[in-house]
């Protein structure tokens, strides 16, 4: 009775029977919550055991793995929820946009969801500073720096951030002070105020046939049992999943930090890897500042310039979109490596260009001949396709994400000794 | 009421809500530099970001580089007796470089950045040269603050400090 009016005063007495199934949203923003609610639990727990300080934090985790009761396996679910909350909630975004589930009267709500997104980043580059080791302790060097490139005051939020020069005590205490405190307060109120507005926005979107463009008025269903029934079943099965995976794969953990010795090669964590790869072939302005802000930018201002209504609910808009979709997936897969085996080892604009500043040799005309190339690219689409604006925003926006994915696997998979580009086999994988 | 010249155009409402909205932005304002200044980073002194000795002037021979852990520079003293103290940071993100006495550089291990023995950066990644902690002399010993790098893009003679 109790649980019942508790889930009623979290759902609508009845929903869509449409938006019930699972191929349409893959329950994916539910599974972010989840593994939210997950993370906080098995934080909690961790709090119990950790000091962060640098004389402490290494040999708790230590503890953890070996003096402590499931304390091993409380680490690897934490460790493993957090990398599967970012690629989660990524998910989450694509499905929203493939559905156009952002256009009026939802933009509000994407715009919480995008900085959702960035405080879940945030807490996860601050957690992986805390076990103190080698890994750690480069990554969050070399993650933290980026900002070093920022115009006039890179230098000041670098040691913002850092609480000083470099990474130190004062960095371990404040990076656990934000990832135990400010940024879960930060998600829970955003979480709150997301579900708030799914309900005040008229719920989830509904699913309409490829060619449709009335919305149908929905048959409704009992949320409870039709959709409670499937969350469960859902939650159970992810958690069933996640355990299994945490007591079969450890997380990874290095010798503790030491300040002398860099390691060869040194990567951000995993999610940062796209910049870090594009640092390799940009000038930092260009590929740590301008591109990142402004696809950023792009993304959260996209449903006050892709506002066409007839499409919501129609995976990839229309038969044109599905096909455009796969195609620019398609560019992105071939392009993409193919522009960075170019650039390791043909291009060499600042060798070309030695009386330019490199700033411009190797930043800003790089830079002018990919915005061309996305130029073509749309252009493209709409002269031997015909697409529509929404359908050119899709085209556009995939092949950016699927480049951005691709730099990302390089990064993770196809960097090795050096930096160097080397099969994976001789990769340096995290 | 009738608009005349002595009518004002803003209310006497408008005007309170805007003062109040103007001292908010203000105290707004403020509060953000009060929290600023907190988080600025805790010192100790010898500790790096603080003024270091790194030794006497004759400890250092000339054409010799010697790495000082506890100041995270590398101070080199040049044939003609001069000193530059290299901050050990990379400058593209920060890693540490070590001197490759075989390949007679400063060779980064994070992304292969190298820098000349006198910082100069050889290859990209890396933007600029290693930037140069301030050195001062005083009664014959060698004082490098290290709460200031000098960001440079090239070396220049007046960098280089005498005893």
């Amino acid at each position: 009775m109790v649980v019942d009016s508790l889930v009623l005063h979290l759902h609508p007495t009845k929903v869509p029977v449409s938006t019930l199934r699972f191929s349409y949203t893959w329950g994916l923003g539910g599974l972010s919550a989840l593994l939210m609610m997950l993370l906080a639990i098995t934080g909690i727990f961790l709090e119990m055991n950790y000091t962060p300080s640098p004389t402490h934090a290494y040999q708790d985790i230590l503890d953890l793995r070996s003096n402590t009761w499931f304390g091993d396996l409380l680490r690897n679910i934490h460790h493993w929820s957090a990398n599967l909350l970012i690629i989660a909630s990524v998910l989450h975004l694509l499905r929203v946009f493939f559905t156009a589930a952002y256009r009026p009267p939802r933009e509000l709500n994407w715009i919480l969801g995008v900085a959702m997104l960035l405080l879940v980043a945030a807490a996860n580059f601050t957690g992986y500073l805390l076990p103190w080791d080698q890994l750690a302790y480069w990554a969050i060097t070399v993650g933290a720096s980026i900002v070093t490139y920022v115009p006039l005051v890179g230098g000041y939020l670098n040691r913002l951030i850092l609480g000083g020069a470099e990474v130190g005590a004062a960095t371990l205490l404040n990076f656990y002070a934000y990832h135990i405190s400010f940024i879960p307060a930060g998600i829970l109120t955003l979480m709150a105020f997301h579900f708030w507005r799914v309900r005040k926005d008229g719920g989830l979107t509904l699913p309409k046939p490829i060619d449709q463009v009335e919305t149908p008025k929905p048959e409704r269903v009992t949320t409870i049992p039709h959709l409670v029934r499937r969350e469960l079943v859902f939650a159970l099965l992810w958690l069933l999943m996640i355990f299994f995976w945490a007591m079969v794969v450890p997380a990874p953990l290095e010798g503790i930090a030491n300040p002398e010795i860099s390691p060869n090669p040194a990567k951000a964590p995993w999610y940062f890897l796209g910049i870090q790869e594009l640092l390799l072939h940009f000038h930092p302005l260009v590929g740590a500042i301008v591109i990142p802000a402004t696809a950023l930018g792009a993304l959260v201002l996209l449903p006050f310039y892709d506002t066409t209504p007839h499409s919501v609910g129609i995976y990839f808009r229309s038969r044109r979109g599905r096909a455009l979709a796969l195609l620019a997936t398609g560019l992105g897969i071939w392009l993409t490596p193919a522009w960075i085996a170019l650039d390791e080892f043909v291009l060499d604009w600042a060798g070309w260009l030695p009386t330019w500043p490199v700033l411009i040799s190797n930043g800003l005309v790089p830079l002018a001949l990919m915005l061309l190339g996305l130029i073509g690219l749309d252009d493209l689409a709409k002269r031997v396709f015909g697409a529509n604006l929404e359908e050119r925003i899709l085209f556009i926006f995939i092949f950016i994400f699927t480049a951005l994915v691709i730099l990302t696997l390089v990064g993770i998979f196809f960097r090795g000794t050096g930096m160097a580009l080397v099969m994976p086999w001789d990769a340096v994988v995290h | 009421m009738q608009k005349d010249s002595t009518t004002p155009n803003v209310s006497r409402r408008n005007f309170l809500k805007f003062s109040w909205g103007a001292l908010a932005g203000l105290v707004s304002l403020e509060m953000g530099a009060l929290t600023l200044a907190y988080l600025q980073p805790r010192l100790a002194q010898g500790e790096f970001g603080s003024v270091i000795t790194a030794g006497k002037v004759d400890d250092f021979p000339p054409g010799s580089v010697t790495h000082i852990s506890n100041g995270r520079f590398y101070l080199s003293r040049l044939p003609d007796g001069g000193f530059l103290a290299f901050y050990q940071r990379c400058t593209h993100l920060g890693c540490n470089v070590p001197w490759d006495q075989a390949e007679g550089a400063f060779v980064c291990p994070c992304h292969n950045s190298k820098f000349t023995p006198d910082g100069a950066v050889m290859n990209p990644p890396a933007p600029r040269p290693l930037d140069l902690f301030p050195i001062s002399i005083e009664k014959g010993e060698v004082q490098v603050d290290t709460s200031k790098p000098l960001v440079r893009q090239a070396f220049t003679p007046s960098q280089v400090v005498y005893a």
